[in-house]
């Protein structure tokens, strides 16, 4: 039945991921005095790149065709870890948050090597700094996802949001600073404002449309859809970890309903607060974006910190 | 039995040295074969044929690499016994000192290394024979290379059979001699002199300090002993144990590689031949691992926590400089050497965590931080000699080590290329491969630093494990950009555009194993951790009785509910996932792939050298991370009317490690400064000469007096 439950909810990450994509879009739009296109863009989108014919360089090689399969499993992975609508997870035990982190690191070793292949400049350009921005935001992520796991002495993510939840709620100044560090990290590693501007195509400030600019059709569709849904995933995990609940405990209909309705209003809330911040700032020289995400990686290693010296002292 | 097969790992390997020696002697060997069989003319003349003028050299070649490979395969068995069967065998060789036989002992750590060796050599010796078999006998003679090769691993494999000092020295100094010998190798270049002379001498100050760790320990055992039983039951007080391991550990560390002891490595490994390189940079640190593992958890017995944050924070050090180093180098070579200095460092850190929780009475976690390192140093025999020996496939194949000179080799080279890829995913440790296993071992054993009362440790311990997560961000970087600048784009030179795929069986062979095992581990790492638990046993106390205690699908390092991990079941995941999204998309011919040229933004004409370079690709972090190399970076601009044209510009980058001017050539300047000072009593006048002996002489008899 688990199982069962498991295999729906990362069939239900992978359907919603597009749509959270079209509601930021959307929420933007408002706040910027435009004209919002569909919620459901994003997945006509997706499917009219489905269906149409590839161009590949006839300087690629067969990495180039392969690698995005392999993002896109690699990031599926991932999310099939994440407790969505219900802390109960099978697939959890199997790959812990350590594992998670492994799996992105995964698709983005495979992204940036893509980017290389082609031999233009724009995707040695695109490769070295998402490598460069994931050098910083990899280890940040890692010390604020080690302040949840210590503090729920297991690594697996289900128990760890089981354990938040039976705590009940209890402020606890770890977690604020691990908060911080996570949304500075997932405004980078997604490539939001101010790191990266997912709309713009100008080679100068481009990092991750520069990687993917040789791929088109149904390549380019699954690299999409596989940002969206590392978007909804870095979403999902500062919902459940920080505010878990609402999530379903039990595994009867209402709660299971009552669940997903809970991370609906989650997400959309979050997009809310991701688009006014993105419509309040503006887009960071590369060169400061190291300031960033060592303010990040400080604030997830003070998370720590201060769990292990203010609340876990004996 | 299992000793015998570890001694037979030694004799083959000594033999296949012995055989080199015969590389020039052709006529001598006929008449040998001749003289045997008398009787039996058929076979001589089989033999005489096979041992034909035009090909003698290539089958004593191939005949060394062979006994290589037996000696391989006997110290796998020789390995895998002493793991299962957890015996301690102990025996004596007749040899040495009247007084001090040569002790010999066999235990698990022992032959845990062993087993590292075997599988490392047993590649070595499918991969050997294609490698040299182009060399010019006459200034690079098999005969130097072959001899020392095999003393050189018979040096490694005695010195974990020995089981007294004086015969862990001898080994010891066996092991560095042999290896100066393969560094100097190529010597007709003054640089490969120079590196071999800069290993020679850090060796010998390195083994100095070993034997004045040895004399230490030996001073407080019982009758100044020194075999390692007596060693083992000598007792110091805190301080002279520490001073013992500070010893210890300058010259292991010395020999593995640590900051700011590591600079004979860049220098030595990108000159020796490649089969040896992979040898000494996966292999070689590794006995200087288990030195010190011997030395510290076995003979000096009781740690102490300081040891462990020592070894934390310069494994620490060795680690983030080990890879930033590594990410600067163009030279494929050097920049595995910094990438092995990386990886020691972070198995010294292991290590010390382990340390820490022994000493302060978890020997549990001890133990698994134990086994993490130890996983991680099997793990990195693997995939550091997996690219050791691709590198010296490249090389043949580009003449060259200078990564900028290649590119577009994933199209030219498709099997190496991608055994390469794997070593590449393997040392960037992402899952489903074995670098990961360990790494994610060593955060489950950071994580639980909450069972430790010291508050400074409690807060000391999490920032090494920040410090590791930063390593393994920048490994993979660097590994991206090495496999992104060799294997990917277009050919940057014209060597690489006509560069193939190398024809030789056995070379692919041994690669394909390596890559192999890589995957194997990396899907099933409870296989070996099992048998890790069984070393760990002995020297901590405490094995891993949970780790695999849930099924052989699962890693559970410490309870179940704390923290697991299963690569078959993700890798199931991965397969289903990848397959459906391959398979729906792929499914309709009417959308097949259509090729074009790459896009140029309409100007037309895209070159090779618009790709990113090395030394570009690198460039936000050399911004970065300033502070942590010496660079010079020049940017010369001709005077001249606008536009500029591109050959108007000349950049030069030079990047020097900082260990260089801050710590060696101060040495460096003052040994000149004393040794000038003292050389003003040789005024090369004779009575002043003779004044010296008559004053000495005087002085000898007040003193005998």
């Amino acid at each position: 039945m688990s199982i069962l439950l498991a295999m729906i909810q990362t069939l239900l990450f992978i359907a919603l991921a597009p749509l959270l994509a079209g509601w930021l879009k959307g929420c933007k739009c408002h706040l910027q005095n435009r004209k919002a296109p569909s919620l459901l863009q994003p997945y006509q989108d997706l499917l009219k790149l489905t269906h149409k014919q590839p161009v590949v360089s006839k300087d690629a090689s067969w990495l180039f065709i392969i690698a995005p399969y392999i993002i896109f499993s690699a990031t599926v992975i991932a999310i099939s870890v994440i407790p969505l609508i219900a802390v109960d997870l099978p697939t959890a035990a199997s790959a812990d948050v350590i594992v998670l982190v492994g799996f992105l690191a995964f698709a983005r070793f495979f992204l940036a090597l893509a980017g290389l292949d082609v031999g233009t400049a724009f995707g040695g350009m695109g490769s070295s700094r998402e490598m460069t921005i994931s050098t910083m935001a990899e280890p940040a992520m890692l010390m604020a996802v080690f302040t949840l796991t210590m503090t729920a002495s297991t690594t697996n993510l289900s128990l760890a949001i089981g354990h938040v939840l039976a705590e009940g709620l209890e402020l606890r100044p770890s977690f604020i600073f691990a908060l911080f560090a996570l949304i500075l990290v997932a405004v980078a590693e997604t490539g939001r404002i101010p790191v990266d501007n997912p709309a713009t195509h100008l080679e100068l400030t481009m990092i991750h449309e520069a990687m993917i600019l040789e791929y088109s059709g149904r390549h380019l569709a699954l690299i999409e859809w596989a940002s969206q849904l590392k978007l909804m995933l870095y979403g999902v995990l500062i919902a459940n970890i920080f505010f878990p609940w609402g999530i379903a405990q039990t595994l009867s209909l209402p709660a299971l309903g009552y669940g997903l309705l809970a991370i609906l209003g989650k997400l959309a809330i979050l997009a809310l607060v991701l688009a006014i911040s993105e419509t309040l700032l503006a887009k960071m020289r590369l060169f400061r974006v190291q300031e960033f995400l060592s303010f990040a990686y400080l604030l997830g290693l003070l998370g720590m910190l201060s769990h292990i010296i203010l609340e876990a002292a004996r | 039995m299992i000793l015998f097969l570890a001694y037979a790992a030694v004799l083959f390997s000594f033999l296949s040295g012995l055989l080199a020696l015969l590389m020039r002697q052709r006529c001598s060997v006929i008449k040998l074969v001749h003289y045997c069989c008398t009787k039996r003319l058929d076979w001589q003349q089989r033999l005489d044929s096979w041992l034909e003028q035009s090909i003698y050299p290539q089958r004593i070649q191939q005949l060394s690499f062979m006994l290589l490979g037996i000696a391989g395969v006997f110290a796998i068995l020789a390995g895998l016994g002493g793991l299962i069967s957890k015996q301690v065998i102990i025996a004596q060789l007749p040899l040495g000192l009247p007084w001090l036989p040569w002790h010999v002992r066999f235990d698990s750590l022992s032959a845990l290394f062993y087993l590292i060796i075997g599988i490392a050599i047993f590649a070595v010796s499918w991969y050997g024979p294609g490698y040299v078999k182009d060399n010019n006998e006459q200034d690079h003679p098999f005969l130097v290379l072959g001899l020392f090769s095999g003393l050189f691993i018979s040096g490694m494999l005695l010195v974990l059979l020995a089981d007294d000092a004086f015969f862990f020295m001898i080994a010891w100094e066996m092991m560095s001699v042999a290896s100066y010998f393969l560094v100097a190798f190529q010597h007709e270049n003054s640089a490969n002199r120079r590196a071999a002379f800069i290993y020679l001498i850090m060796a010998e100050v390195g083994a100095i300090a070993i034997i004045l760790a040895f004399g230490v320990l030996a001073s407080f055992s019982e009758g100044g002993a020194f075999t390692f039983e007596a060693l083992r039951n000598a007792t110091l007080s805190d301080t002279w144990a520490s001073v013992a391991f500070v010893l210890a550990l300058i010259g292991f560390g010395m020999k593995a590689g640590l900051v700011p002891l590591h600079v004979w490595l860049p220098e030595a490994h990108p000159v020796a031949p490649s089969h040896i390189s992979a040898l000494m940079s996966g292999v070689m640190l590794k006995v200087a691992v288990y030195g010190l593992i011997r030395f510290s958890f076995d003979l000096l017995g009781d740690i102490q926590w300081q040891w462990g944050v020592a070894l934390m924070i310069l494994g620490a050090t060795s680690a983030l400089g080990g890879i930033l180093y590594a990410m600067m180098q163009p030279n494929l070579k050097r920049l595995l050497a910094y990438s092995s200095v990386e990886n020691i460092g972070i198995i010294f850190m292991m290590l010390g965590l382990s340390m820490i929780f022994l000493a302060k009475g978890h020997p549990s976690l001890a133990a698994l931080g134990f086994v993490a390192a130890l996983f991680h140093a099997f793990n990195h025999a693997l995939f550091k000699n997996l690219l050791f020996l691709g590198a010296g496939i490249i090389q043949h194949q580009v003449h060259s080590l200078n990564i900028d000179d290649m590119g577009g080799l994933i199209k030219r080279m498709p099997h190496t290329s991608k055994l390469f890829l794997i070593a590449c995913m393997s040392i960037s440790s992402l899952p489903l491969f074995n670098g990961f296993v360990s790494e994610w071992l060593a955060f489950q054993t950071a994580l639980q630093v909450g069972v430790l009362d010291d508050a400074v440790l409690r807060s000391l311990i999490p920032v090494m494990a920040a410090a590791l997560a930063l390593t393994a961000a920048l490994a993979a970087a660097c590994f991206v950009k090495l496999f992104g600048v060799m294997f990917l784009g277009l050919p940057r030179s014209r060597h690489a555009a006509k560069a193939e795929e190398t024809q030789d069986k056995g070379m692919l062979f041994s690669l394909s194993l390596l890559a192999g095992l890589c995957f194997l581990f990396g899907i099933f790492p409870g296989l070996m951790i099992d048998l890790l638990g069984n070393v760990a046993q002995p020297l901590i106390g405490h094995g891993l009785p949970n780790a695999t205690a849930a099924g052989w699908l699962w890693l559970t390092p410490v309870a179940a509910e704390k923290a697991s991990y299963s690569a078959p079941i993700v890798l199931l995941l991965v397969v289903i996932a990848g397959g459906i999204s391959y398979h729906y998309l792929r499914r309709d011919p009417a959308v097949a792939l259509r090729e074009s040229d790459t896009w140029d933004c309409g100007f037309g004409g895209i070159t090779p050298r618009m790709q990113y370079t090395c030394s570009a690709f690198t460039m936000p972090f050399r911004r970065i991370f300033a502070k942590v190399w010496m660079i010079d970076e020049t940017i010369e601009k001709q005077p001249g009317a606008m536009p500029l044209q591109v050959t108007d510009i000349h950049y030069q980058l030079h990047i020097e490690d900082h260990s260089w001017p801050k710590l060696y050539q101060p040495i460096e300047r003052s040994v000149n400064r004393i040794a000038r000072s003292v050389s003003r009593m040789q005024t090369g006048n004779i009575r002043v000469y003779l004044s010296y002996s008559f004053f000495t002489l005087i002085f000898l008899l007040w003193v005998i007096s």
